[in-house]
């Protein structure tokens, strides 16, 4: 589409406010040989129970109706894999249904759950997602994934995604970039963050100490992306318990955090790049019809949009999420992001997407050092703390839990439990991995709203999940 | 000794003909740090698909005569009446009519322009072109939408004139039978089976 009516631009609205009251997930790793995929979904399902003081069967009494999230049925090898999962949670006969959206399936799963809330349909509803990605080597995987491109026009190049990906990075590497060293340096600063924040997580499956230099001198995958600008592959599973307002505050009674509020939007551009047509930059709250009038000027090949450049699926699912929940600056409005860093790149197109910068300034929200927990420049609190968790690159990629881990992170410092989660000895010792000497204390002070965006191949679908302490709306009747 | 899978089409129904699936035996997986206990169990799984090219089959069968068509909407109704569409689209995006096929070669030879590009290192299983990967996007004047493919000949960059070339000698009958060459390439250099 390249104009909206405005029967498409109708802002969001749920019917009744709905709550995530809790969450919980599993050991993200490369491979879990010693446990079924439904044992992740248990540990998940038992940790969530675990944090609002119930046991899991008390908890399980509360929901009535269940949304699964797996990416490939394919990569776990089964067919209605969701139904395998539902039996062995023993939720049935309860009303279940299975959710499909690539990458963006962790935030697809919860918008489903949320809308079957708004609606009246459930008071209280169990979203879970998960991915098996060991069941076949990485280039057999790298197959499966590239599956998911057109498999007439796209897949037979080289059966590689991450090539198809690349090429709108190389154009917004040229052009916004303007391919300098300094900016290939912003990049792997990317990800040095995410592998050192995923060291403090027990959680996560790449927890890494490396440099700048480490980074820029990682095997190339496809210039100038480099293995440690690249996501991780993971197995593992995440969930949320979402509800309506006299279920959250009954589910809660006994726990240390009330619950949040929370709102899902979602928007979707081509499957095949090849297929985008140039369109209007649709406008954010935050941003003015002129300011991109000579964006074709300030980076020459600047001014096509959507183009190969945005990912107008994200631009699109914050213009619906911010009006629907009253953000107008999500620099001003929001405490911290989750976003879907695939790729290290796609981490600077999507802050551009979501307003955090505009088109073209991406790089600065990570010069300026706004992105961290601790603004090394300034040596105080970041102003937009962003992917604490270690993201997709540090924590994980198990496709159908991504989006919900992403979530959960940031109720959990909504919760102002960071430091409990993360922190417990026993967690690390039950994972097998070593806590670190120098671990930090990674809470965001006094978070009271955050985002997390989850996002589908070359942004083919991409959710965004807010989240807010009910005492710290931005609207009235959101 | 098996035979691979064929399919032909007769009285709009598949004829098929030999093997669709190979078997090949599970293994089980075990554990080398406690005394080789049972872990899991491989599912080796070898089997042919059948596919339809539906309305894009035209497009298909042109790349092995050397020819890229496209489509155009010329639906007098349609908002976006004119919308030029490469890869071919059967129907219009906006008015869900179905387009007029035409022959884009000319305009692919005199107009096709690098968007974007990426060399790529690695491959996923399956994969028959050689490495590193040359991915290529491709503007032609007056097209609405940007090509994928890949370059066969040199290094690609922003703003370089491209021709395309065709698998005419035994084409696979897949879109790896459309690839490209830097203006200027010479008749020689192109790879076994392309032409012009
Ligand atoms: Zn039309």
């Amino acid at each position: 589409m390249i104009k909206f009516s405005k029967h498409q631009l109708k802002v969001p609205k749920l019917m009744r406010p709905v709550y995530m009251v809790t969450g919980g997930q599993s050991k993200f790793d490369r491979a879990i040989p010693d446990k079924r995929t439904e044992e992740l979904c248990i540990d998940a399902l038992t940790m969530a129970a675990g944090l609002i003081n119930m046991s899991p069967a008390e908890l399980k009494s509360y929901i009535h109706t269940a949304y699964y999230g797996h990416f490939a049925d394919h990569f776990g090898d089964q067919l209605l894999g969701e139904a395998v999962i539902h039996d062995r949670l023993g939720l049935d006969p309860l009303g279940t249904i299975g959710i499909k959206t690539g990458g963006a399936t962790g935030g697809s799963t919860p918008w489903e759950a949320v809308k079957a809330v708004a609606s009246g349909y459930s008071d209280c509803t169990l979203a879970m997602g998960w991915e098996r990605m060991d069941e076949v080597p990485t280039d057999e995987g790298n197959f499966l994934i590239s599956c998911a491109a057109d498999k007439d026009w796209e897949s037979p190049l080289g059966h590689i995604y991450t090539g198809y990906y690349a090429v709108m990075a190389q154009r917004y590497w040229q052009i916004f970039g303007k391919a300098e060293d300094s900016f290939r340096e912003t990049l792997a600063e990317i990800s040095v963050k995410h592998h050192g924040y995923a060291r403090m997580n027990p959680f996560a499956h790449s927890p890494k100490k490396i440099t700048v230099a480490d980074v820029i001198k990682s095997p190339v995958v496809a210039y100038p992306l480099r293995a440690l600008d690249c996501c991780l592959m993971s197995v593992g599973a995440a969930c949320a318990i979402i509800c309506d307002e006299k279920t959250a505050i009954e589910l809660t009674k006994n726990s240390s955090h009330k619950p949040v509020r929370i709102w899902v939007s979602a928007a979707s551009h081509t499957l095949r790049p090849a297929d985008r047509r140039d369109m209007d930059i649709p406008l954010l709250p935050n941003e003015t019809p002129d300011q991109y009038k000579d964006l074709g000027k300030r980076f020459p090949g600047g001014d096509r949009y959507p183009g190969f450049t945005g990912f107008l699926a994200a631009r699109m699912a914050v213009w619906y999420g911010y009006r629907m929940t009253g953000v107008i600056d999500p620099n001003e409005d929001l405490d911290l992001l989750e976003l879907h860093d695939a790729f290290t790149i796609s981490d600077v197109q999507t802050y551009e997407d979501i307003g955090v910068r505009p088109y073209g300034e991406g790089r600065d929200y990570v010069e300026s050092g706004d992105c961290y927990h601790m603004n090394p420049k300034t040596g105080e609190p970041g102003k937009l703390p962003s992917n604490i968790s270690g993201g997709l690159i540090g924590c994980m990629h198990a496709v159908g839990a991504t989006g919900i881990m992403q979530t959960f992170e940031v109720a959990s410092h909504i919760w102002n439990r960071w430091a409990e989660i993360h922190g417990d000895e026993k967690r690390w010792k039950e994972f097998a991995r070593e806590k670190p000497a120098d671990w930090t204390d990674l809470q965001v002070k006094g978070a009271k709203r955050g985002m997390a965006i989850s996002h589908a191949g070359v942004g083919s679908h991409v959710t965004a999940t807010i989240l807010m302490d009910p005492d710290n709306l931005l609207k009235e009747n959101a | 000794m098996s035979m691979f899978g064929q399919v032909y089409v007769k009285d709009n129904k598949y004829r098929i003909k030999g093997d669709f699936h190979h078997l090949t035996p599970n293994v089980p997986i075990r554990n080398a740090d406690e005394g080789w206990k049972l872990m899991g169990v491989t599912n080796p799984r070898d089997m042919t698909y059948i596919h339809s090219y539906g309305g894009e089959a035209q497009f298909f069968e042109a790349l092995g005569e050397g020819k890229l068509l496209g489509t155009r909407c010329d639906n007098p109704d349609c908002e976006f009446k004119g919308t030029v569409y490469q890869p071919f689209r059967i129907h219009c995006a906006d008015c869900l009519g179905k387009n007029t096929v035409f022959d884009m070669t000319k305009l692919a030879k005199t107009t096709a322009t690098v968007h974007t590009f990426m060399v790529c290192e690695r491959a996923g299983a399956f994969n028959t072109l050689d490495k590193p990967i040359k991915f290529v996007n491709i503007e032609f004047e007056g097209v609405d939408t940007i090509l994928m493919s890949y370059l066969s000949v040199g290094d690609p960059e922003i703003g370089m004139k491209l021709l395309p070339i065709f698998q005419t000698k035994n084409p696979t009958c897949t879109i790896l039978d459309l690839s490209w060459v830097p203006a200027g390439t010479k008749a020689e250099e192109l790879p076994e089976g392309f032409t012009f």
